[in-house]
């Protein structure tokens, strides 16, 4: 049945057992490909019937994807004179020049500060409170570790509600700091238990070392048990940055413009007559990328999470 | 999960005693506060002020976007209002159908998976991280996307169901049918978290040490019962486990189906949290929607805390 059966499993049970999962896998991959060569596609290639498995790459999905477009008629065209790089021939095959900038860039940007942002301020109170949790005599520790993880179990729109007229008093409403500190306050408790259970396994026994040789509190914290906790540190700071950079319901409960995400934006990007689906298949593909790679690469540490918190939970 | 005695075991692994008493000047449970003080101090802010500010709005017949309006205390109507509103309990049967189903499918495909990746065929990391891909994805973009594999006429998925089982393609609509739309947004659901069921089962199945199966072996136990009294009893806390997240998750389900169907045709799939989001911040029913809010937290918690003791008793077993 396993390794841990005394017979191990015969070489055919193996045999299906792998095609099983493979078939399953490449099942599961078809979705995400999909959206990627979507991604490559022309709008009318994208939207034909039945669904084009060979096609003629373009790159117009991302081109529409960057910029916001305007119709012109063929004489306006024809003043304008040679399209200048590949872009504005590709949109004026269309009829269209460009105008400017979409505000995929600005939202991506977004994503980027609030996700990093929100990811830095977990790991930097996490890892103090995970520490002072595993080191120090704290009263009702358990407790207070409960209610650190209980957090974690509220929906989000139960706390929409105040929250929202909490930042609308404040000003912190569509600000990247407002959003910052609420994507912390989710992530913190993900960020305490698994960083615990990481410094846990470090024994103590280095920084009584470092306080005996004069090291303060602090000292020892930063220079002996930070540098043993790194991969921990790193592989929880991936945790933080993936659900950060998934969020959407807050983002569209309280976010209305300067400080919006990508999630929200990129099911909203329009085309002619209707949504612009390489268009947006470019977008997610772009917002999909980073995640798929972390995953691909870390995947030893990212599972080892996944586990590991479920487990200690 | 209220009680403590309700938290599992592993959780209230006690802390052992503080290195050295007093370093310089700050004593150890005043510097425990400036280690801890930050995090505790965040999350009252931002989760707890804001949970007694929704349970004191459930009360009143506040309503976010008129400022100057007088608050009145309306004591329990609210409430009274959410549990006798047919809206509500459509919301709460759309939900239960796809917590349920949604459960019941990543269970059985998931743990099938776990056993079967457990047979470490040549490979088999590889395609555990493929599988494990979807759930690292954001909910929003993936639902976004699947309405457009859901198309009847240019979607893969009709196309693909189309060729398997030989219908029009165009003849079926996953997300504009009634009958089928609590089906489309179960098949996404699964697509995506079956793998963290796996993940999680794949963990039990790890932790069943070999001296178990090599007694059973010695009895000449069938492997068929060694599965049954061995492997399934060994996993079940495990599993008991991931359906605790998957329920609490899909529970408070929002991101995907939103994206996905938006709630409808009609409201066959509005789940809690989506009419719970369109009576907060579309119809402005701050008071009322307050209360369902609260009424769902209830229900989540003590579903969760009853689940937890039976957890619990099987983990003792």
């Amino acid at each position: 049945m396993s390794a841990n059966s005394v017979t191990e499993p015969t070489g055919r049970v193996k045999w299906i057992a792998g095609i099983v999962v493979v078939g399953y896998a490449l099942v599961t991959l078809v979705p995400m490909v999909w959206i990627m060569l979507t991604g490559f596609k022309t709008p009318s290639d994208a939207i034909s019937y039945p669904p084009k498995l060979v096609f003629q790459p373009t790159v117009e999905g991302y081109v529409n994807l960057f910029t916001t477009r305007t119709r012109a008629t063929p004489e306006q065209l024809e003043e304008l004179g040679p399209a200048e790089n590949f872009a504005q021939e590709i949109v004026r095959e269309r009829g269209m020049v460009i105008v400017g900038a979409s505000r995929f860039g600005e939202r991506f940007l977004n994503s980027i500060i609030i996700g990093f942002g929100s990811t830095f301020l977990s790991i930097v109170l996490g890892t103090l409170a995970a520490y002072g949790f595993s080191r120090f005599k704290v009263p009702l520790t358990d407790d207070l570790m409960f209610f650190i993880l209980s957090t974690r179990m509220m929906p989000p729109i139960a706390v929409a509600i105040p929250i929202f007229l909490m930042y609308r008093t404040l000003g912190l409403s569509d600000t990247h700091l407002g959003m910052i500190l609420l994507y912390t306050a989710v992530n913190i408790s993900l960020a305490v238990w698994l960083l615990k259970g990481f410094i846990d396994e470090i024994p103590r026994e280095y920084e009584e070392a470092a306080l005996i040789d004069g090291y303060t509190r602090f000292q020892a914290f930063w220079k002996v048990v930070l540098p043993q906790a790194a991969t921990g540190i790193a592989s929880t700071a991936i945790f933080c940055l993936i659900f950060a950079w998934n969020e959407y319901a807050f983002a569209v409960l309280l976010t209305s413009g300067n400080a919006q995400t990508a999630p929200p934006f990129i099911p909203t990007i329009i085309g002619v007559g209707g949504l612009d689906w390489p268009a947006v298949a470019a977008g997610a593909t772009i917002f999909l990328l980073p995640v798929l790679i972390f995953t691909v690469v870390l995947r030893k540490h990212l599972l080892r999470g996944i586990t590991f918190g479920a487990v200690r939970k | 999960m209220t009680d403590k005695a309700s938290v599992p075991e592993r959780m209230v692994r006690a802390t052992p005693p503080g290195v050295a008493r007093t370093v310089r000047g700050l004593s150890d449970r005043a510097l425990a506060w400036v280690f801890i003080g930050p995090t505790i101090l965040l999350l009252l802010a931002i989760n707890i002020f804001p949970l007694l500010w929704t349970i004191y709005l459930s009360f009143t017949n506040y309503r976010a976007n008129r400022f100057n309006r007088d608050v009145e205390w309306v004591g329990l109507r609210n409430y009274e209002r959410v549990l006798t509103d047919d809206d509500i309990w459509q919301a709460m049967q759309a939900t239960a159908h796809f917590v349920v189903w949604t459960i019941v499918l990543q269970v059985l495909i998931g743990f099938t998976l776990a056993w079967l990746i457990n047979a470490k065929f040549r490979g088999s990391n590889f395609w555990t991280t493929i599988i494990v891909l979807p759930m690292m994805l954001s909910p929003a973009v993936v639902g976004n996307f699947w309405t457009f594999l859901y198309q009847p006429q240019i979607g893969l998925f009709n196309a693909v169901v189309g060729f398997l089982t030989g219908t029009d393609p165009a003849s079926f609509e996953m997300i504009g049918d009634v009958d089928l739309a609590p089906w489309a947004i179960v098949i996404v659901d699964t697509w995506m978290w079956t793998p963290f069921v796996m993940l999680i089962c794949l963990a039990g199945l790890r932790s069943i040490p070999a001296y178990v199966y090599e007694a059973a072996e010695i009895d000449r136990a069938s492997a068929w019962r060694q599965f049954w009294t061995i492997t399934v009893p060994m996993v079940l806390p495990f599993l008991m486990l991931a359906v605790l997240f998957r329920g609490i998750e899909n529970f408070k389900m929002f991101d995907l189906v939103v994206q996905l169907t938006g709630g409808g045709p009609g409201s066959v799939t509005e789940l809690a949290s989506i009419n719970l989001k369109r009576e907060a911040f579309e119809k402005w029913r701050t008071g009322y929607s307050s209360a369902f809010a609260i009424v769902l937290f209830v229900t989540v918690f003590g579903l969760a805390s009853i689940y937890v003791k039976a957890l619990n008793k099987v983990k003792e077993r």
